[in-house]
């Protein structure tokens, strides 16, 4: 066994998410799907990974993400991870896929196309968007077995899905498409889309806030997943900030009764004069703080009680660029999510 | 103008109480992209409107659920309830959409009940009510139109006040109804439903694969029930309606009369100032009357600012020399300085491309937003500009 091979075994053990090959990334609007689906797929790739980022919302997130040109049904390679890994980026096109379900099943890729110029295949997605959906999480699927020779192409995939409003009728496709075909190839794409999806090899992942309404989102997905029979993965609570007081401070903050005498001597002693008014509005500021804290505090306690896996990413002052998504990714890598 | 307008320094302050005390202005909608603040908004603008005195009923989409229960939207019943504690000679009723529910009461409404019953049943039409992409934008066009007549007819309101979708881009609302409308009204149903009817043979030609093959792949992809639930769905609804698509231009047309104001709502994050900034084009585009743009979730610092910089390595200082709590009070405030530095240059991209569009700036609240209390303060924050 080489040494390279054997640094590979340990860490598959070493992650919480060893046997996991389909990593779903969902949240609500806003929290961070794309953001953290991104460097995930980083994280899962260092050292000399290969890892496919999917995106199925036709929003060219990933590309703006990483800065790349936009991103089509076919597989591009995005970025390197350290350690010589590579991350992949496809950006599902469920028309495409139709046109290539028509073909192989029936033979039909030319008049499929000539349907689709007229509208008539957006058209048919849309009378039923469950199978949008099946096509959509069958390619996923697709990629996920895909082998050449003996190996998986890919060692990872991850999909920036959608929202948490949505991903639970959007990948439990089996229901979804109930009563839409009780046979033929629509069916089995159903049925072995479930087969991977409902299986230990995926896990569907909730970002979060430390707001009200994501972790409330976040609680009533795990639940619908849970109840649909899915794999519920980690809770990750991203746009953390770094704690300013302690706890003795953030208690006199509250009450304000921080001695705003002292804090005059000692802006005074670093050279800033402070009137009254800039004292009583650091004050106002210092308390407007530690409520925001308290209440981060008592959606930390919501999340406690969901009872996952939780990790938490730094909110990022400037913002995301991808050079800082290599550090959001080192530190899941870092608290064993890769 | 309060201190938090110091963000957009050139912008001219939106009057918000000018707008809620004109009473030619009988609609308000607030719309803007997803998480930035449209139905505290909304609820904000309402309560303020009712306890200056005027009739008001708000229709929300998706309030927080807190939001929900403290403005007694608890009941989904679909019709506007008062909401208890509104100061004043006013009033305000609030109602959540249910889009489902509204679908069905505009389907009962329409048709006899044998025949409604039957659509109701509809597997097509159970799924069109509740999963479809644009269902409810267009049951929110269609219960404004709803108020709109009531407030009208019994004079029941002087004002209406609206959410809009949770969409992620702020031009569904407009889009989305004639989007569906369309689809509903279009030809590759009408041509599902009734071959012969849909303009017949030389409709046949355009359709260049030929109409045989549009079935043979429809119930290929969707399976043949799902062809016979479509047409047994538009057979049903045919002559009940002018037609879904002239349904959703009236309402369309409805947000551009003169009693209609749009206020939009952004954060100061780069994709919802972008998305904002779509949005005043289309309207402007449109000739749909903005009243302003309503700048959420802003880092106030109370006009104190020793600058970002300065704060921070005095901090720095202070910790040095052991005095930790000055030190994290000068550091949170340094935080603040230096978001608001980063809103400014953020609102700066907007602002310098739509300079005449007035705007008032809400401070973001320690806490979230959930009962009668907040919704005033915010309603004052936006009254300050
Ligand atoms: N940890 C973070 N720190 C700072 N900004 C963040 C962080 N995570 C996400 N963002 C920003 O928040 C916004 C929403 O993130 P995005 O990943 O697009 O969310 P979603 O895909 O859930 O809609 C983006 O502007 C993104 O740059
Ligand atoms: N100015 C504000 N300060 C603090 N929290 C706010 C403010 N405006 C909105 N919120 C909170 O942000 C969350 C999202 O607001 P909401 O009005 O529901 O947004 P939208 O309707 O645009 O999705 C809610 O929890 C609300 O309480
Ligand atoms: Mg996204
Ligand atoms: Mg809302």
């Amino acid at each position: 066994m080489s040494a390279a091979y054997a640094h590979c075994v340990a860490r598959e053990s070493d992650t919480d998410w060893g046997g996991v090959r389909l990593h779903v990334v969902t949240g609500k609007g806003g929290t961070g799907k794309t953001t953290i689906a991104g460097a995930l797929a980083l994280a899962l790739a260092t050292d000399g990974r290969r890892v496919l980022l999917i995106e199925v919302e036709g929003r060219q997130g990933i590309a703006q993400l990483f800065d790349v040109p936009p991103l089509d049904h076919n597989d591009r390679r995005i970025a390197s991870a350290p350690g010589g890994g590579e991350v992949f980026g496809n950006a599902l096109d469920s028309e495409e896929a139709l046109l290539e379900f028509l073909d192989m099943f029936y033979n039909m890729r030319r008049a499929g196309s000539a349907l689709q110029k007229m509208g008539a295949i957006d058209f048919a997605t849309t009378i039923a968007p469950g199978v949008r959906d099946v096509l959509l999480t069958g390619k996923t699927k697709e990629a996920v077995r895909r082998k050449s020779g003996d190996a998986y192409v890919y060692d990872a995939v991850v999909m920036d899905a959608p929202p948490t409003g949505r991903i639970t009728r959007f990948l439990n496709v089996n229901s979804e498409i109930g009563d839409l075909a009780k046979t033929g190839p629509i069916r089995s794409q159903a049925d072995a889309v479930m087969a991977v999806i409902a299986s230990p090899a995926t896990a569907v992942h909730v970002v979060t806030l430390l707001e009200e309404m994501p972790v409330q989102e976040t609680g009533d997905a795990i639940t619908e997943l849970i109840e649909a029979g899915l794999p519920v993965g980690a809770i990750i609570v991203n746009q953390v900030r770094i704690p300013l007081l302690t706890e003795a401070e953030q208690a006199q903050a509250t009450d304000h009764a921080i001695d705003l005498a002292q804090l005059a001597i000692d802006l005074e002693s670093v050279g800033i004069t402070a009137t009254d008014s800039i004292l009583t509005a650091l004050g106002n500021q210092a308390a407007d703080h530690a409520e925001r804290v308290a209440l981060e505090e008592r959606e930390r306690i919501v999340i406690a009680a969901l009872d996952r896996p939780t990790y938490e990413l730094p909110l990022r002052p400037d913002g995301i660029d991808p050079g800082i998504l290599y550090d959001l990714a080192e530190s899941l890598r870092d608290q064993g999510v890769a | 103008m309060n201190n938090a307008h110091a963000v957009v320094p050139k912008s001219p302050v939106f009057d918000v109480d000018a707008m809620l005390g004109d009473m030619t202005v009988r609609i308000i909608v607030c719309c803007g992209a997803g998480g930035v603040g449209k139905t505290t908004t909304a609820a904000a603008l309402a309560v303020r409107a009712a306890e200056q005195g005027r009739k008001v009923v708000v229709l929300t989409i998706d309030p927080a659920r807190r939001l929900a229960q403290s403005l007694g939207l608890g009941h989904l019943d679909n019709e506007p309830r008062p909401v208890v504690g509104i100061d004043g000679s006013g009033s305000l009723d609030a109602m959540m959409l249910d889009m489902k529910r509204t679908f069905d009461e505009f389907v009962e409404a329409a048709a006899d009940p044998e025949r409604a019953a039957a659509i109701l049943a509809n597997p097509f039409y159970q799924s069109l009510s509740s999963s479809f992409a644009g269902t409810q934008e267009y049951m929110a066009m269609e219960k404004l139109g709803q108020l709109r007549s009531s407030a009208v007819v019994d004079n029941r309101w002087d004002l209406i006040v609206v959410d809009t979708p949770p969409s992620r881009s702020a031009l569904d609302f407009l889009d989305a109804p004639r989007r569906l409308g369309s689809f509903l009204d279009g030809r590759f149903i009408r041509l599902l439903a009734a071959p012969a009817k849909a303009g017949g043979r030389a409709y046949m030609r355009v359709l260049s694969a030929g109409f045989g093959v549009f079935t043979s792949v429809l119930s290929k992809i969707l399976g043949g029930q799902v062809l016979t639930d479509v047409q047994q769905f538009v057979a049903s609804i045919d002559t009940l309606f002018g037609g879904f698509r002239e349904r959703a231009d009236e309402t369309y047309a409805m947000l551009k009369a003169d009693d209609t104001a749009f206020v939009v709502v952004t954060a100061p994050e780069r994709d919802a100032l972008r998305e904002a900034a779509y949005f005043v084009e289309r309207l402007d585009g449109d000739e749909m009357p903005l009243a302003g743009l309503v700048l959420n979730r802003v880092a106030s610092t109370e006009g104190l600012s020793i600058d970002a910089a300065t704060a921070t390595s005095a901090a720095a200082r202070l910790t040095a020399l052991g005095a930790d709590t000055s030190a994290a009070v000068l550091r949170i405030h340094a935080q603040l300085v230096a978001t608001q530095d980063r809103q400014r240059r953020l609102a700066e991209r907007f602002t310098s491309a739509h300079r005449h569009v007035p705007i008032a700036v809400v401070p973001t609240m320690p806490a979230d937003v959930t009962d009668l209390a907040d919704l005033r303060a915010i309603g004052q924050a936006l009254a300050d500009g």
